[in-house]
């Protein structure tokens, strides 16, 4: 077992290289673009190019760019924002964190909660009325794009019916956990809903469709003709079996939206998490800081894509000796 | 039989969706009498024996706001923020989003197809490199890969020897989108092209002496087709969602060119005035979405049982 942890974090550090590899190169290498004018932003004095140049090396090979750059990430960590001048990355990033977190986790749990309610109801109703209800709605969460619920959402939480049903609320924003723990959740409400309707598609079908499989399995139909309870079958020996695929779903998913994908949740609902400042400086053309959540990302994507295959094979064996 | 008639459902829905969106010029010439791309914020139309404007002053405070849905031929769903007729432009962002979600979807199959059976079927190190590759894109979260390569190239000409690719081209985002699912259609592609390898019938082949071009034409690729074919409305359907995306981020088709996700982005600032600017294109999305995602599971039932076909991001 530890062998194998220690070679699937192996494989991780060289995908995070790679990865971050290929985020520098689109910046620093693609044909026909001054990376010094780009960092700048637009309408840069010459000093301030200059003032690039020299800080990020571009007048050095690529591989030393490279390496200056990473240098500034994550050794001295004072990469500045040229844009927004004197704004450091590093520190900005560090404190939007939690705020994704905050969203991402609350909205897992719900997602997760959900999906395995009705993806049980799904498998174990097969074919009567409530099954294909269910597995529409899942198609129909899977279709809608998330900013566009979002924004459905607000107008109706906030516009139309605001001053009835919805009156309590709050504006859009976010409130810190250790501040007020119920503005909070208040907060926080609507984009976890939101950002769950989705995932509860995805998984609701991923787990019914596993189920379904187990059910036809030699070991569950091993177990009821030992006589057990079919909710222990189901439970106990099918349910087991039709959650591995799910968790590393989960896990992956878990990377993604920590690392970015949360994005469009945030803009819609105006919560300042690492997502939303991509945003920004996609808005403001600010390299500095979309090379910086770029690279926070794809940590974060790697790390939980290791964590899953540990976990995973922790959980099936069959895997640690593949 | 409940799936074929959910696949006959979804299939009559596309192919509704597809010809009102290739009727669009009619529409907006001979029913709206409108031009959806030029801004009319000076002009007036006839309601019902009345004139009214179609930037009218707001009631209360400053501002104009656009003529809301009028359910008659011009204006039928109002106008947006520069007294654009919304129907006719909903229709016109059809066309754009169902060529991203079409063309993309099949280069990012193509493609992955193609990779999946050099790396399934040569194995050793062309497979080593390949599958290390898809899973460098597969960890590079889409969104962010998505908004790196358009923020570089959005306002400059990208060269690659004789393409040259516009800012302002659809060909920008098509390209985007059909890179970064690919990894998502070649894996289980590789997976499948590995296991067929051992197969008796591809063995026999070669022990008659079949080239290996010969042997994957015939041989392999009849035998992925099926989960390609599988895959590619649900590919067209999540490309469409990510086309709509980066539009809302301001990354993906650029003005004067509207897809359904320009058109929402539009609609936000009219949110609380004027929310079908916003509403119509999001229901289009999710209808067209539906109805692949309905197709692509009856196809997978039909043609390959076996697959486990993840769908969703």
């Amino acid at each position: 077992m530890i062998g194998f942890i220690l070679r699937r974090l192996g494989s991780a550090v060289l995908v995070l290289f790679t990865t971050s590899a290929i985020a520098f190169l689109i910046f620093f290498a693609t044909p026909g673009i001054d990376p010094a004018a780009r960092i700048a932003g637009r309408g840069a004095s010459a000093q301030t190019l200059a003032q690039v140049r020299s800080s990020f090396g571009l007048d050095k090979p690529l591989p030393v760019q490279y390496l200056l750059m990473m240098k500034h990430l994550f050794v001295t960590r004072d990469l500045n924002s040229f844009v927004n001048r004197g704004e450091m990355v590093v520190p900005q990033i560090v404190q939007a964190a939690p705020i994704t977190l905050s969203l991402v986790i609350g909205s897992a749990i719900i997602a997760v909660a959900s999906s395995f309610a009705l993806g049980l109801i799904s498998a174990l109703y097969k074919g009567r009325v409530v099954d294909p209800i269910i597995m529409t709605l899942a198609v129909l969460g899977i279709s809608i794009p998330v900013f566009w619920l979002g924004e459905v959402a607000n107008l109706i939480t906030q516009g139309t019916l605001h001053h009835s049903a919805f009156s309590w609320v709050p504006p859009l924003g976010y409130t810190p956990l250790t501040q007020d723990p119920i503005q909070w959740a208040l907060h926080l409400l609507f984009p976890w809903l939101t950002m769950a309707v989705m995932y509860v598609g995805i998984y609701s079908r991923v787990l019914r469709a596993e189920l379904v499989a187990a059910f036809n399995e030699d070991f569950v139909q091993a177990a009821r003709a030992k006589g057990i309870t079919e909710r222990r079958v189901v439970l106990r020996h099918a349910l087991r079996c039709a959650l591995i695929p799910v968790i590393s779903l989960f896990g992956l998913d878990l990377g993604v939206l920590v690392g970015g994908a949360a994005l469009l949740t945030e803009v819609v609902f105006g919560l300042p998490g690492v997502g939303f400042l991509t945003y920004q400086a996609l808005e403001n053309v600010d390299l500095s800081m979309i090379m910086g959540t770029t690279i926070y990302a794809a940590f974060f994507v790697v790390l939980m894509n290791a964590l899953v295959d540990i976990l995973h094979a922790k959980l099936d064996p069959r895997i640690r000796h593949a | 039989m409940l799936a074929n008639r959910a696949a006959l459902v979804a299939l009559i829905i596309l192919v509704i969706i597809v010809l009102v969106s290739l009727l669009a010029p009619l529409y907006a010439s001979h029913v709206a009498h409108t031009n959806p791309f030029t801004s009319n914020v000076q002009g007036s139309i006839v309601v019902d024996g009345k004139k009214v404007d179609v930037m009218q002053q707001s009631a209360t405070g400053l501002g104009v706001t656009p003529i809301g849905p009028t359910w008659h031929s011009r204006y039928f769903l109002g106008a947006d923020g520069q007294g654009r007729d919304v129907m006719a432009r909903v229709l016109y962002g059809g066309r754009v989003s169902l060529l991203i979600g079409s063309v993309s979807a099949a280069i990012c199959c193509f493609v992955a197809t193609a990779l999946g059976i050099i790396a399934g079927y040569m194995g050793g190190l062309v497979d080593g490199i390949l599958s290390r590759l898809f899973d460098v894109v597969w960890a590079f979260p889409v969104y962010l890969l998505a908004i790196c390569l358009s923020i570089v190239l959005l306002t400059s000409t990208l060269t690659i020897g004789p393409i040259s690719i516009g800012s302002g081209s659809l060909a920008l985002p098509i390209a985007i989108i059909s890179v970064i699912y690919v990894p998502y259609v070649a894996r289980p592609i590789r997976a499948q092209v590995k296991s067929l390898r051992e197969r008796m019938f591809i063995q026999a082949a070669r022990s008659v002496g079949s080239s290996n071009w010969r042997i994957i034409r015939r041989d392999v690729l009849p035998n992925v087709l099926p989960s390609v074919i599988v895959y590619f409305p649900i590919m067209m359907a999540l490309n469409i969602l990510i086309a709509a995306s980066l539009s809302f981020l301001g990354v993906g088709v650029q003005p004067p060119r509207a897809a359904w996700g320009t058109i929402i982005n539009d609609g936000l600032p009219l949110l609380y005035t004027r929310p079908l600017v916003s509403l119509a294109p999001g229901v289009m999305i999710a209808l067209t979405c539906v109805a692949l995602n309905l197709l692509g599971d009856s196809l997978r039932d039909a043609l390959d049982p076996g697959s486990k076909v993840r769908v969703g991001s």
